[in-house]
């Protein structure tokens, strides 16, 4: 992944900062930095996108109270066009109010939006328009069977996808005409993002759109949502789940409680935090301790007879790594390299693990 | 796409769902029939109404039809509003209204067939109405001013409600309502207090205009009180269920 080196420079700095005040300080909006320019990884179809002008989502200084409660308190954020930006955050961290401002369904307290190029407040028909929203809650018809529920969204929307089609795409042909009703979990979300792709929306906001389901079903929601992107639509996706922001995501934002505490790739994230390591093991104590004493900051564990080095986890470094180890004629019997995961990352931007109390 | 098309799109997925939803078929249009035969051959011959009870009742219980439906506009319009699918329609940009209307629509239209199902059951049951033509459209348009009205206050309990199972609760006292009007049997056989109740509610009037339509001989008292009222909670009841739609969704 190319990432320019201005922005590196300056993202090690604020997570830095936010690793120094971990519940304090938002972090600086960093997709602002003009020069910013990147390609996204895996997909061939992966759009190059560079300069302001390029946004399916823009927004600055986003505030929202609930009465007492503030739910965001100053978010920006900017999404590129033909990328997936994903909310990342635990329960009630106002990912669910982040979507339903950016899609017009309520109104922040200050703030401006701009989606498709569209502003929010003076333009919500043509950011309707433009956008296709999957909620929290599969927000299908009940009642009505699949084909039903599509053809439903064709005639309110002058839909341009052919109901036939979509119900192929999704693997939902068997089903069209049960009542949703019946469905299970995943099959519910897949008529409900089918529902969302007639009206073929440029942008899709998805909220949370594999909560409750099986692994299984999460997959094959993965897959979708990867196909959605290689034919160059943007997602702003939100989720409580690491390990899927990880997946789908070219830019991460962490949020908590009301503000942006991080933002970068998964990757980037990962990297820039204490508590990579590589992993030693060996066969005997004697190997063990004398492969302790080359390295500072390493920690022994005797019993699994394993040392755990310190490490960026860059090639130049295990490189250095491996050929002290050598130079001392010290064998490891296996060798790993550990990153922390996103919920490490979570942890030290903000203080606290992502359990929250439920709701 | 214009309001009127959307509102026609919503009336037809609002049908789809009674002809989906078995016991809101039961409630509406069957329940008036089994009430109509257990008042006429049960209770009937207990109750001295000066005429042939099948006579006397039938108005009544037309408008019992009307309220039995309501119990399931108003669960679905709640179901709406709490399932999501609300929040798809808005940023659909489908025009508020048509949510609302599809269902005001749906419910009069079922308390159409409620009704016509259920006079041709009096007739059966020997109903010998002295109405003429003119009459008798006289009754179809008291009863859609009516539908109309009961339709409108049930969507805005429905709006106003938590959940689905409170929503069809809070139209439960527009189905106790008729039993507390001349619907059964006259105000002046019941007790204090109930008398008067019974006298000055809405119902009554609307109950007497259909009776005196039947009969062929509508008093003009009861018809303006009936249509006053019937206007009256159309208004409030669209007017609240607009303001709760807009605080709500």
């Amino acid at each position: 992944m190319n990432v320019d080196l201005t922005l590196t420079v300056s993202r090690l700095w604020f997570i830095e900062r936010n690793l120094r005040e971990p519940s304090k300080s938002p972090m600086p909006h960093l997709c602002q930095t003009p020069c910013q320019r990147r390609v996204r990884a895996g997909t061939g179809a992966a759009p190059i996108v560079a300069g302001m002008s390029d946004s399916a989502i823009e927004a600055t200084g986003l505030r929202k109270a609930f009465g007492d409660k503030t739910v965001l308190d100053g978010v920006d954020l900017t999404v590129r066009t033909g990328t997936v930006f994903s909310l990342l955050g635990p329960n009630g961290a106002g990912k669910t109010t982040t979507v339903n401002i950016l899609t017009t369904l309520i109104k922040p307290d200050a703030g401006t939006v701009r989606v498709a190029g569209h502003d929010i407040a003076g333009a919500a028909k043509a950011v309707r328009r433009s956008i296709g929203v999957t909620g929290q809650f599969a927000a299908v018809d009940e009642l009505l069977t699949g084909r039903e529920n599509l053809q439903l969204m064709t005639d309110l929307s002058g839909g341009r996808r052919t109901v036939g089609g979509l119900l192929e795409r999704f693997d939902l042909i068997e089903a069209a005409d049960k009542p949703a009703a019946t469905y299970s979990g995943g099959m519910r979300r897949k008529l409900d993002l089918a529902m969302t792709l007639v009206g073929d929306p440029r942008i899709i906001f998805l909220d949370e759109p594999t909560t409750g389901l099986d692994p299984r079903s999460r997959r094959t929601m993965w897959d979708i949502i990867r196909d959605l992107v290689a034919g160059g639509v943007t997602i702003f996706l939100t989720t409580q789940y690491l390990e899927e922001a990880d997946q789908l995501a070219d830019r991460i934002a962490v949020l908590d409680q009301g503000r942006l505490v991080a933002e970068g790739t998964a990757g980037e994230l990962k990297r820039r935090l204490p508590g990579t390591h590589v992993r030693l093991r060996f066969t005997a104590a004697e190997p063990l301790d004398a492969a302790a004493r080359l390295f500072d900051g390493s920690t022994t564990d005797a019993e699994a007879l394993t040392l755990r080095v310190p490490s960026d986890g860059g090639t130049a470094s295990l490189h250095a790594l491996l050929n002290r180890l050598d130079e001392y004629s010290l064998h490891a019997e296996e060798f790993s390299v550990h990153t922390p995961d996103l919920d490490d990352v979570f942890l030290a931007l903000t203080g606290h693990t992502t359990k929250v109390d439920a709701k | 796409m214009s309001a009127k098309s959307h509102s026609a799109v919503m009336l037809r997925r609002n049908l789809r769902h009674i002809t989906r939803n078995p016991t809101s078929i039961f409630n509406a249009v069957l329940m008036p029939i089994v009430m109509m035969l257990m008042f006429v051959y049960v209770f009937g011959d207990a109750f001295d109404v000066g005429v042939d009870y099948i006579d006397y009742a039938t108005p009544g219980l037309m408008l019992l039809a009307v309220c039995y439906g309501l119990g399931a506009v108003a669960t679905s319009v709640n179901s709406d509003m709490t399932k999501g699918i609300i929040n798809r329609f808005k940023v659909m940009d489908v025009s508020r209204g048509a949510v609302l209307n599809g269902h005001v629509i749906a419910s009069v239209l079922t308390n159409v067939i409620a009704i016509t199902a259920l006079v041709g059951v009096a007739f059966l049951l020997g109903f010998d109405p002295a109405a003429g033509p003119l009459d008798w459209l006289g009754v179809a348009g008291m009863i859609v001013l009516l539908g109309f009205a009961a339709g409108w206050i049930t969507v805005a309990l429905g709006l106003a409600a938590k959940s689905p199972e409170t929503a069809g609760m809070a139209a439960v006292p527009l189905v106790m309502l008729p039993f507390f009007s001349s619907a059964i049997v006259p105000a002046e056989k019941m007790g204090q207090g109930v008398r008067q109740f019974a006298e000055y509610q809405p119902f009554t009037p609307i109950i007497e205009t259909l009776r005196g339509l039947l009969d062929g001989a509508p008093q003009t008292g009861d018809l303006i009180a009936a249509i006053a009222w019937c206007v009256g909670i159309t208004i409030v009841g669209y007017l609240w269920a607009s303001s709760t739609f807009t605080k709500r969704a």
